[in-house]
């Protein structure tokens, strides 16, 4: 196909490829099938470039990738040009071939890997959690090693920042449970036990358990973030070579302020959702009194102490995943995010589990 | 030393008029002008914090100036949109001072990204281009390796060699040579001339490092905190023997002040 730019002829069993003229990216990429077509099977090579008049490194690609490793060249008059193509050659030249094993799929070694993989973070996971419970167990004796200024701090922003949204969910959540349960209750003429209903299952179960989900989603992903940004960055290491532990630095003041916290957030969670319960009952014809008179008459302390101590533990397991997942984050942007989400699924997880933990220890104490 | 100064004829690809920036009420310089000319290497100087990176910013269009006037060859960056403020970046390269390479992406593939972005060229013309930049800068075996994975040297090696795919015009470059060793900027500085001697690029440089200053800068500005603006321009050389600023001459001299 001969034309004005690229010309292939075989003389002598050498096929000839002889390019003149501009040749950059554009044309490059136009001519780039055309040319490789032209090349294939031919047994040697001479590479003609002595018309080429400006070259980018798009067409020192086309010309390097045509020459493959032993062709012949004939190198272009223009001097700029040939600058261009011997810049390109020298570049390429220094690369080593890339390792073909990183593409290959091996089954048994991948099982292998990911199995060794998981004991690996199971074993890490073991000692983090030793390690922080050693930690705290050292600050025990020296509360002053405490920042106690950085706790103040976590409980500002892990509590203090959360309440309007407690108050919203808590609120709604009242609503909610009142008016969907009124529903069935009314065709037994029980609206009367409303209150009793949306009470118990608010400070046994839903208080705590929201509150739970909140921390997790706005502080647990935060502290993991905070904390994965300050490895990525290498912060964590200065601060071990200050000497400075990154447990009792880090970890244990964010742990103690989301435990601390968390009794607070469901505590607000409970009375919104209570009001937010009286506003539908007063709705259906049910004076605050009467509702506070129920709620005074079914609904024990301990129903109410055992919910808070629940969501004591929450905020412990929250606090803890976070920091933990912050903490062995890898390298990288994308570590941050990994840590965080992380750090939110873990909180849950670890959330639902260990509320069904409670659920049959306060079955077999008779709670 | 040549003698009278030749006014030079070549045409500046980057202009500056009068160039002010400020953050909030804090004015980081103010009054800047000057011209960079095709093929020149053109060095910004000043000591730390006093708005070098951030005129670069001004220069690649990433943020207005609070006054003043910037043309990159022949586009003034306020009034181009669209398709042609995107032609205008192809004709520039970039390398930030921490790198900036994109940290989910292998070496090879940040070099190849404004290449596929840009042109039409296939995926083997494309890997064909990534080895010869990264070879270029001395990184031809770790073509395939996360940015979270080399060193800072190398990143900052990996970032020219991405600022370089799409053959620039002008290439910018903050702190090249800072955190490299010796060998390797030097080598990194014969690169840089080179490339403006035989292909013409105009490269506009942020640097501290005087050897490499003298070695290639043609010619250069001072920036100063204090004066929140320009104290120098002209051929470092020169500036080097000939200055009365006691800034300029503290810092060819390496002298606390
Ligand atoms: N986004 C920003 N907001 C407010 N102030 C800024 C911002 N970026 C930079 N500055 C301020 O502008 C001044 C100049 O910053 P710049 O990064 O340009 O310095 P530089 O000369 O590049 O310094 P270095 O040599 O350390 O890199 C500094 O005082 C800095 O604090
Ligand atoms: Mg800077």
């Amino acid at each position: 196909m001969p034309s004005d730019q690229f010309q292939a002829e075989a003389e002598a069993g050498r096929l000839c490829l002889r390019f003149s003229g501009p040749l950059d990216s554009t044309i490059a990429a136009a001519r780039w099938e055309e040319t490789h077509q032209a090349a294939k099977g031919a047994e040697a090579i001479t590479l003609d470039a002595r018309g080429v008049t400006a070259l980018d490194s798009g067409g020192a690609a086309l010309l390097v990738s045509l020459a493959g490793a032993d062709a012949e060249w004939q190198e272009p008059e223009d001097a700029t040009a040939r600058g261009a193509l011997d810049r390109f050659r020298k570049g390429v030249g220094t690369v080593k071939p890339p390792s073909q094993h990183r593409r290959k799929l091996r089954p048994i070694a991948a099982l292998g890997s990911l199995t060794l993989d998981l004991f690996r973070r199971f074993l890490e996971r073991l000692g983090f959690l030793g390690e922080t419970v050693l930690t705290g167990l050292r600050l025990v004796p020296r509360p002053w090693r405490l920042r106690w200024a950085e706790v103040l701090r976590h409980l500002d922003e892990a509590g203090t920042q959360a309440f309007p949204l407690c108050i919203l969910l808590g609120t709604l959540i009242g609503v909610i449970l009142a008016f969907q349960s009124s529903v069935p209750m009314r065709q037994f003429g029980a609206e009367i036990f409303i209150p009793q209903l949306v009470g118990i299952s608010l400070t046994r179960e839903l208080g705590p358990l929201l509150a739970g989900v909140i921390l997790a989603g706005r502080t647990g992903s935060a502290y993991a973030a905070e904390i994965g940004t300050m490895r990525v960055n290498e912060e964590v290491d200065a601060l071990k070579t200050m000497g400075l532990d990154p447990m009792a630095w880090l970890v244990i003041p964010r742990i103690l302020a989301s435990t601390l916290v968390m009794p607070a957030l469901a505590m607000v969670m409970n009375v919104t959702g209570l009001i937010g319960m009286s506003i539908v009952m007063a709705m259906l014809g049910f004076p605050p009194v009467a509702v506070l008179n129920q709620l005074q008459q079914w609904l024990s302390v301990e129903d109410l102490a055992g919910g808070l101590v629940k969501a004591a533990v929450f905020g412990l397991a929250i606090g803890y995943v976070g920091c933990r997942s912050g903490l062995s984050a890898g390298r990288g942007p994308r570590a941050v995010g990994d840590a965080a989400t992380g750090a939110v699924v873990g909180g849950i997880v670890s959330l639902v589990l260990l509320d069904g933990v409670f659920a049959i220890l306060f079955f077999r104490l008779g709670w | 030393m040549a003698g009278e100064p030749v006014p030079d004829q070549r045409e500046a690809v980057v202009s500056v008029k009068e160039a002010a920036m400020r953050y909030g009420h804090r004015t980081v310089f103010k009054d800047v002008t000057f011209d960079v000319r095709r093929g020149e290497i053109f060095v910004i100087l000043g000591g730390s914090g006093c708005g070098k990176s951030t005129l670069l910013k001004l220069l690649i269009g990433l943020m207005p100036p609070s006054a003043g006037d910037i043309t990159v060859l022949d586009g003034d960056w306020a009034k181009l949109q669209g398709d042609a403020k995107r032609r205008l970046l192809t004709r520039i390269g970039v390398m930030w001072q921490s790198g900036a390479l994109l940290g989910s992406l292998t070496l090879a593939e940040n070099v190849e990204l404004p290449i596929e972005a840009h042109t039409r060229l296939p995926a083997a013309a494309r890997a064909l281009v990534a080895s010869a930049k990264l070879g270029l800068v001395g990184l031809g075996d770790a073509a395939e390796r996360l940015p979270a994975e080399i060193s800072g040297g190398m990143v900052k090696r990996a970032g020219i060699a991405r600022a370089m795919a799409l053959d620039p015009e002008i290439l910018f470059l903050d702190e090249p040579s800072a955190g490299l060793d010796p060998i390797t900027s030097a080598g990194l500085d014969l690169l840089i001339m080179s490339l403006a001697r035989e292909t013409g690029t105009t490269f506009v440089v942020v640097t501290h490092e005087l050897q490499s200053i003298l070695a290639i800068g043609d010619r250069c500005i001072m920036l100063d905190k204090d004066a929140q603006g320009m104290i120098a321009e002209g051929d470092p050389k020169k500036l080097r023997d000939e200055s009365e600023h006691p800034t300029v001459r503290a810092f060819f001299r390496r002298e606390a002040m």
